[in-house]
């Protein structure tokens, strides 16, 4: 289904030159460089040196599972998580537009000052978390500080910092849905329960689309939360591959920081593309 | 444009004589003591000569700031002067291309030897000189600890373990001081062990640059990993040794919180700025090896004053740093911030007082063989991610033989993006 568009090609030009320049260059030399060791001063071919050295370090090879365990977690709590809320601030509770406003704003507060609050926070031993945890006698965990800990502490800060984003899209997708399909369903005998699975879910589906693939885009290339909060810390033990990739160019190995660039690259679109493809067909059936 | 300048300059130069307005730009790291002395030096040179005048800007330490002089240097938009780190790091700007050769300024003799080595290219060119005092590693301990429990200066690792033993027993407070929210603390273990690998493998630094020795096979080398996991294991370390900030570090030694921090002699500065009045409650030894009779300091060169090759006023640039490498420049940075360490320029010297943990640091200097430069300095090569591997080893993630394993690996790359041979 392609219409013919009503420019000539021309018109394209301004356009497609910055695109060019500014898109197409920089990714093609990326791809050069990856296979190159760098410096500002010059550049030696190395083959696939980079990308070798990238796979058989194991702190290179922890940063590439710590980000899909990050991605895919963040996004499916804030998908769930979204919808929840969705449906409760739309079923027209207590003070509802104040409480939207309460769940949305963390998304408009700077990431590195969330960052630095939370890890504030979760100070093993002064941090209000488990001072407050102390005072019911509860010995609280070092949050950031516990190697098994750290990745899914500050998983939880990005979806408490998130939600409120996917929360706005369902709410938007909600309002879409007539509530003549709610009416039939309650004719028919419908639970509540019943109503939230057999209409809700399958009419909010473009909604879920975008949570899922914004948020799952946004955790795989999260960056600056992890560096305000751990500087991907203790160790390596919550280091994602944009935290990796940023310290090997802070170290000066510019070559396999791009080569990183180029994996995170190739796995944000291997893994989106299809799933994008996918939802989207599922939605058309639907 | 600069072309412009330029002729401009040659025409006015040979007009007036020699008398010229300069401005020299300088790029200087953003730490209250770097400012204050760059600020101090050119406020002492431009009085005496009143045609020189600088516009200083700065740039942050660590990892960023490196990025920045790397970037500017290789787009010829450096300032007409630097302050970089010696030793291994400078290799990494390719100082035989992008900077300037220093061996004929005036003060050139007065330079310690084996400094001089530390600011040199590949080609034998000297490019640098001291901005500040010879640093450390060693050992902090607060000292009414020492002397409520009647302990001594230990002078071996099991002295040094047995202090801590008594300390942990005998007290509430915390033997040895980490703060690894500021990863880079967490390697004084193993980087101020250097002077004891020295005694037992003097070859280490020239077969570890040749890819013939490693920390992983080398017992010796070993030892700091080791050192660090046996302190953490012995459970001497503060509670919430994670989440401790370097201020927290040196907060807990003045007050005695923490009975031993182990950190650079750069630390004077900031105790003097957060605890002045606790100054002589602190005291300051090398890092214990296993051999009693030979004990000695890890050294750390200190930054330096480098100019581009790409500076539009050489003469100018090198007379104000002849002038930083002379007594009457050190004078000034002894009045400006006082003296943390041992000048290593000829005719400088200390102020009459020093605080005692500067004078605990001198007798190591006093004594023929009792100093040895830190790695760093003996081989182009240091491993970026050893912070991240000692916080492992230090917080019992990782033992230490797979910490020197990795951190063999680390070095390697370092060594193939220098182009090093053998690797």
């Amino acid at each position: 289904m392609r219409r013919k568009s009503p420019y000539p090609y021309w018109f394209f030009l301004p356009a497609g030159a910055i695109f060019l320049v500014l898109f197409i260059l920089p990714t093609v030399a990326s791809f050069y460089f990856s296979l190159t060791y760098w410096d500002p001063f010059e550049a030696r071919f190395a083959g696939w040196d980079n990308y070798v050295q990238f796979f058989s370090e194991p702190f290179l090879v922890r940063g590439l599972t710590n980000t899909l365990v990050f991605a895919f977690l963040t996004s499916g709590l804030k998908t769930v998580l979204g919808l929840l809320l969705a449906v409760l601030l739309t079923s027209g509770i207590f003070a509802q537009g104040f409480l939207r406003s309460v769940v949305f704003f963390p998304v408009l507060v700077s990431t590195i000052g969330v960052g630095l609050l939370f890890q504030e926070l979760m100070h093993p031993t002064e941090g209000a978390i488990n001072l407050a945890l102390a005072a019911v006698g509860i010995d609280g965990p070092g949050w950031l500080t516990n190697p098994s800990l750290a990745l899914i502490s500050v998983a939880l800060v990005d979806v408490w910092r998130g939600v409120g984003l996917a929360t706005l899209i369902y709410i938007a997708g909600l309002a879409t849905i007539g509530q003549e399909y709610y009416e039939a369903a309650r004719i028919d005998g419908a639970t509540r329960l019943q109503q939230f699975w057999r209409v809700t879910v399958p009419l909010v589906r473009p909604a879920t689309t975008t949570v899922i693939i914004l948020s799952l885009i946004g955790g795989l290339r999260l960056f600056d939360l992890i560096w305000a909060m751990t500087r991907g810390g203790p160790g390596f033990s919550s280091d994602v591959l944009a935290s990796v990739i940023y310290k090997q160019y802070q170290a000066g190995f510019w070559g396999l920081s791009t080569a990183g660039n180029v994996i995170l690259f190739l796995m944000i679109a291997f893994i989106v593309a299809p799933l994008a493809w996918w939802l989207n067909r599922r939605e058309l059936e639907a | 444009m600069s072309r412009l300048t330029t002729t401009t300059a040659i025409a006015l130069t040979l007009s007036a004589g020699g008398a010229l307005a300069q401005e020299l730009t300088f790029l200087t790291d953003s730490s209250a003591d770097s400012v204050a002395v760059t600020e101090a030096l050119t406020a002492a040179y431009t009085e005496m000569n009143p045609d020189v005048t600088f516009s200083i800007e700065t740039r942050p330490g660590g990892g960023e700031g490196d990025n920045i002089v790397k970037t500017r240097l290789a787009t010829g938009e450096m300032t007409d002067l630097f302050i970089y780190n010696s030793g291994s790091l400078l290799q990494a700007l390719r100082p035989d291309r992008t900077l300037l050769p220093i061996d004929d300024i005036e003060s050139f003799d007065l330079l310690n030897e084996a400094y001089v080595s530390t600011v040199q290219g590949p080609e034998g060119n000297t490019y640098g000189v001291p901005y500040e005092t010879a640093q450390g590693g060693g050992i902090y301990y607060h000292k009414p600890t020492y002397e409520e429990l009647g302990l001594e200066i230990p002078r071996t690792w099991d002295e040094f373990m047995a202090n801590n033993a008594t300390i942990a027993e005998e007290t509430d407070i915390a033997p040895i001081a980490q703060s690894y929210r500021d990863t880079w603390t967490s390697q004084l273990f193993v980087l101020a062990d250097f002077y004891n690998v020295l005694q037992e493998e003097p070859d280490f630094p020239e077969e570890y640059t040749n890819n013939e020795a490693k920390y992983a096979d080398t017992p010796a080398a070993r030892r700091g990993f080791e050192k660090l996991q046996e302190a953490y294991e012995a459970g001497y370390f503060n509670e919430d040794f994670g989440a401790a900030t370097y201020d927290d570090g040196v907060a807990m030694v003045a007050t005695g919180e923490a009975a031993h921090y182990p950190m650079l002699t750069f630390a004077v500065g900031l105790f003097q700025q957060n605890h002045p009045d606790l100054m002589e409650d602190v005291g300051f030894f090398a890092q214990p090896g296993d051999d009693a009779e030979a004990n000695g300091l890890t050294v750390w060169m200190p930054t330096s004053l480098y100019a581009p090759a790409s500076t539009e006023h050489p003469e100018t640039v090198k007379d104000f740093m002849s002038f930083v490498a002379s007594p009457a420049g050190c004078e000034v940075v002894n009045e400006t911030i006082g003296a943390t360490g041992p000048y290593l320029v000829e005719g400088c010297e200390l102020p009459e007082e020093v605080p005692g943990m500067v004078a605990d640091m001198l007798p190591y200097f006093e004594e023929e063989g009792r100093t040895a430069p830190a790695l760093e300095f003996l081989s182009p090569i240091k491993g970026p991610a050893l912070e991240q591997l000692t916080v492992e080893v230090g917080s019992g993630i990782r033992d230490a033989q797979s910490g020197a394993e990795l951190y063999d690996q680390d070095v390697a790359k370092q060594a193939r993006q220098l182009g090093l041979e053998n690797w």
